[in-house]
């Protein structure tokens, strides 16, 4: 069961429709699926889960970052994660790292850096976010870059995986290879 | 939070309008109305109808016009959001939009300028489920524009039903149209919904129509109670 945690500022959200449903319709032909709030995650979701996948946000919604401590199951949880955009700057708050300012809207061009298993040379993706992640190279490496800033990186012991971009919008096949990963 | 809703009076923007209603407090709708029948951004057969949607939802309404050029309306819009924001201190704006990228990073970009939320909630949605969702909740949507073969002539001024429906997906399996209209294949008008306290009755109209292009023009109705 591939569980997704909805990052929105509060469970029920105006935002929940474009941050989580459409995470949620790539996921469900695949493989079973179920949402929880980060709010509302317990040990029972954490273990019943195979891989988790962390929600994206609106522009303004920086709740996450004020509750760390919501999220230190991260660095215990012994499967894959993908944090998407506000996902992948909470884990690496989590883990101690620096966030960076960096606005994007919209389509941008994202170059692969370095091989992984989701994805592979140049494409564009659909961004939205105003900060962007700045890891020590000790914990995270960086998988992608856009002209702007890091747009992807992975955790260097752990299956941990972050995009900045938004993959649920017009690159599917990336979700699809992170729940098929082994 | 107090929104306002970007509203066409099209399908998509009163869906919106009521999920968004049913979680926050929306304050006004903003309706840009483009002298450019080819808008590259606002939806344009029967604009005018927003008013008296508005009235029907007893909601007040952010009226602008703009010349519909292709960037300049972005400058329009932001008046229109910037007014909205001054005259219902709001804390955030909803579209409809559904698959445009370049329709909902522009808003995106112009809430960000302005401290303001901006909230999609129909973003990449399952188009066969949206029309579904409409036709459950009795949404009394028509179609108002027809721009894309093989629709005709025969489309405009009727109402989406199940029926209606399963034409359109026949039409995407054949032919590749948008069924919901997101390639700007159809344009819709809402006469009620839900949120509507009066419906919108048509007791005038005519068909402007050439080929697989047309226009069903409301020119009379009034407001009944329900």
């Amino acid at each position: 069961m591939i569980l997704v945690v909805d990052m929105n500022w509060e469970k029920g959200s105006l935002a929940y429709g474009e941050f989580v449903t459409p995470i949620v319709s790539a996921v469900e032909p695949l493989e079973e699926c179920k949402v929880r709030h980060f709010s509302e995650l317990s040990p029972k979701d954490l273990d019943a889960s195979s891989k988790i996948v962390l929600s994206g946000t609106a522009l303004k919604d920086f709740v996450t970052l004020q509750h760390l401590d919501k999220f230190s199951w991260v660095r215990t949880y012994p499967k894959p994660i993908l944090g998407i955009c506000a996902g992948i700057q909470t884990i690496c708050k989590v883990f101690g790292e620096s966030l960076t300012g960096c606005l994007q809207v919209g389509m941008t061009d994202i170059t692969t850096v370095k091989p992984n298993p989701l994805f592979e040379g140049n494409f564009r993706a659909y961004v939205l976010h105003s900060l962007s992640v700045a890891p020590s190279s000790h914990s995270f490496t960086v998988l992608a870059k856009s002209s702007t800033c890091i747009e992807a990186v992975k955790h260097c012991e752990k299956d941990i995986y972050g995009v900045l971009f938004h993959p649920e919008v017009r690159n599917l096949q990336i979700l699809r290879c992170f729940i098929e990963l082994k | 939070m107090r929104l306002g809703v970007l509203f066409s009076g099209g399908k998509d923007s009163t869906l919106a309008l009521h999920i968004a209603a049913n979680k926050e407090d929306v304050a006004c709708l903003i309706t840009l109305v483009s002298k450019n029948l080819e808008s590259y951004m606002f939806h344009t057969p029967n604009i005018e109808m927003t008013s008296l949607q508005a009235e029907a939802l007893g909601l007040p309404l952010v009226s602008v016009v703009t010349e519909g050029q292709k960037e300049a309306e972005l400058t329009d819009l932001e008046r229109a959001i910037t007014q909205a924001k001054a005259e219902f201190s709001l804390d955030g704006v909803v579209t409809g939009a559904v698959e445009s990228v370049y329709q909902a990073s522009r808003i995106q970009r112009i809430c960000h300028s302005l401290d303001l939320w901006s909230f999609n909630p129909l973003w990449k949605q399952d188009q066969k489920k949206l029309l579904e969702t409409l036709v459950a909740e009795n949404f009394n949507v028509i179609i108002s524009g027809i721009f894309a073969y093989p629709l005709d002539e025969k489309w405009l001024g009727k109402q989406l039903d199940n029926q209606m429906i399963m034409q359109l997906l026949e039409l995407q399996n054949k032919y590749g149209i948008s069924p919901s209209g997101e390639g700007g294949e159809i344009e819709t008008t809402v006469l009620d919904a839900p949120l509507f306290r009066k419906r919108i009755e048509i007791l005038d109209s005519a068909v402007s129509a050439r080929g697989n292009s047309g226009v069903y023009f409301i020119k009379k109705v009034r407001l009944v109670p329900k």
